[in-house]
């Protein structure tokens, strides 16, 4: 169970098809430390700022996050070169998530997943839908379309040194109506290593249907926000369906930090 | 239970993140050190020795920094130290990560990789759960089969099962923690296993 915190100009906005324009949280701290308290697994933070500028406030913003993180975070935008990557893992970030220099800079992410590893790299890969239904898979916040095909798109991440996918479709982006299930079929089967479904949960039962078509694991963004105790809501809920779900928390046995049934 | 606020020695040999260790350390109550000295390694009560990556590179790092013989002399003193994720593997005798590699072995088992052929998805990444059989200081206070955060793609597998201090089911049974007298060792990663992870942590620096 993934949170992911979409970070414009150093606040937490809602993304409806990669627009951004409500602000969430002024301060993302706040959103971390509601998931804290939520049992979620992992958290991805990404800058989707337009201005490069934004990259030096972004390692900030991690350095303070990081400090309250006690799962996985993953971070992107803005990975353009090798001194900035350093700086996002310097500042706290277990996992990079990169996305435009797969296309742009391919040799970069080879060269950043044999430095840390595999296990650091993160392809994002952006799935968007012509008005003919028709699949692209673009990068550069969706603006320039790559290829046809996101099963060979999330092969040729893997080949470069991904670890792992972060699969999401600008079409179902805050469309609150599940995620892209066809595309995230294809490359699920596509590749070996684990991969994220992202992108249009709704309801618990959107997160149910991303495992059964074959995601490692489920992330959301919006949902999370609106809701209280999201993340242990849909835990619930997911456990019920039969899933197998991180049961948190019963070492430290604090108030707001109790079990949930597993 | 130490008191107040307790040095903890992380081993800074230019690998990983060591950030979120420290982090960690400091959200327990105690004094994350940095040691990229190894001459200041002799004087840590507790060390953890962290890393990510392959273990060749890892240890050619530990060797040319000069970290391996102060790693022996701490272990010999009964210095708790502990191993995280690949620091883990790097306690071992030896790892075939690409080759064979001999590693520091302080705990008599080998590295090895987890068989393709049971159709799990390599590396291992995520939360899965830890057993154990033998009880140990270091799991005071925590669930049996509580989960924690995993990524690997090779694993311990001990000579004696005594250095089994925890075990995890990923397509087979593996070590996923390891003990003898004061070398300890998690293949995953307390420091981001949230409050399980913590504990650990605190139980470490208790010990």
């Amino acid at each position: 169970m993934i949170a992911v915190l979409i970070l414009r100009n150093g606040q937490v906005v809602q993304s409806i098809r990669f627009k951004h324009t409500n602000v969430i949280h002024a301060d993302p701290i706040h959103a971390m430390e509601a998931f804290n308290k939520w049992a979620v697994d992992e958290i991805v933070l990404l800058n989707v700022s337009l201005e490069p500028s934004s990259a030096e406030k972004f390692v900030e913003i991690i350095h303070r996050i990081s400090r309250e993180c006690f799962v996985p975070l993953s971070v992107g935008g803005w990975i353009t070169s090798e001194d900035y990557a350093q700086q996002l893992l310097r500042s706290g970030a277990d996992k990079l998530v990169v996305n435009s220099i797969v296309s742009e800079a391919p040799e970069l992410v080879t060269r950043l997943s044999e430095s840390y590893g595999r296990q650091c790299i993160v392809a994002s890969i952006d799935v968007c839908r012509s008005e003919g239904n028709d699949t692209a898979v673009a990068v550069d916040r969706g603006r320039r379309i790559v290829t046809s095909s996101p099963g060979d798109w999330a092969k040729r991440c893997v080949e470069l040194g991904a670890g792992e996918i972060f699969f999401n479709s600008i079409s179902h982006d805050g469309a609150r109506r599940g995620y892209d299930l066809e595309n995230l079929k294809a490359v699920c089967s596509a590749v070996g290593v684990p991969v994220i479904a992202f992108g249009g949960v709704m309801t618990w039962e959107h997160m149910a249907e991303g495992l059964r078509a074959g995601a490692d694991a489920v992330a959301a963004a919006n949902i999370f926000h609106y809701t209280e105790q999201a993340t242990r809501k849909a835990k619930s809920y997911l456990a019920d369906e039969g899933f197998r779900m991180r049961v948190e928390g019963r070492a430290f046995a604090q108030a707001g930090n109790d079990a949930i049934d597993g | 239970m130490a008191t107040g606020r307790t040095p903890i020695a992380i081993i800074d040999y230019g690998v990983g993140n060591l950030r979120s260790l420290a982090n960690a350390i400091e959200e327990i109550g105690h004094e994350p050190e940095l040691i990229d000295d190894p001459e200041v390694l002799l004087k840590a009560d507790r060390i953890i020795l962290p890393g990510v990556g392959a273990i060749e590179p890892a240890m050619r790092t530990l060797r040319t920094n000069g970290f391996v013989e102060p790693i022996f002399e701490c272990a010999k003193r009964g210095t708790p130290i502990l191993g995280v994720c690949l620091g883990m593997q790097l306690l071992c005798t030896s790892s075939y990560e690409n080759g064979t590699h001999e590693a520091l072995d302080l705990i008599d088992a080998e590295i090895l990789p987890f068989d393709p052929d049971v159709g799990l998805k390599i590396p291992h990444i995520g939360w899965n759960s830890i057993s154990w059989d033998q009880t140990h200081p270091l799991l005071d206070g925590i669930a049996p089969s509580s989960d924690v955060y995993f990524v690997h793609s090779f694993h311990a597998s001990c000579q004696h099962d005594s250095n089994v201090l925890a075990w995890t089911e990923y397509g087979e049974k593996f070590a996923s923690m390891l003990v003898k007298d004061n070398i300890l060792g998690a293949q995953f990663h307390p420091e981001k296993s949230q409050y399980v992870g913590l504990k650990i942590l605190q139980n470490f620096v208790g010990l």
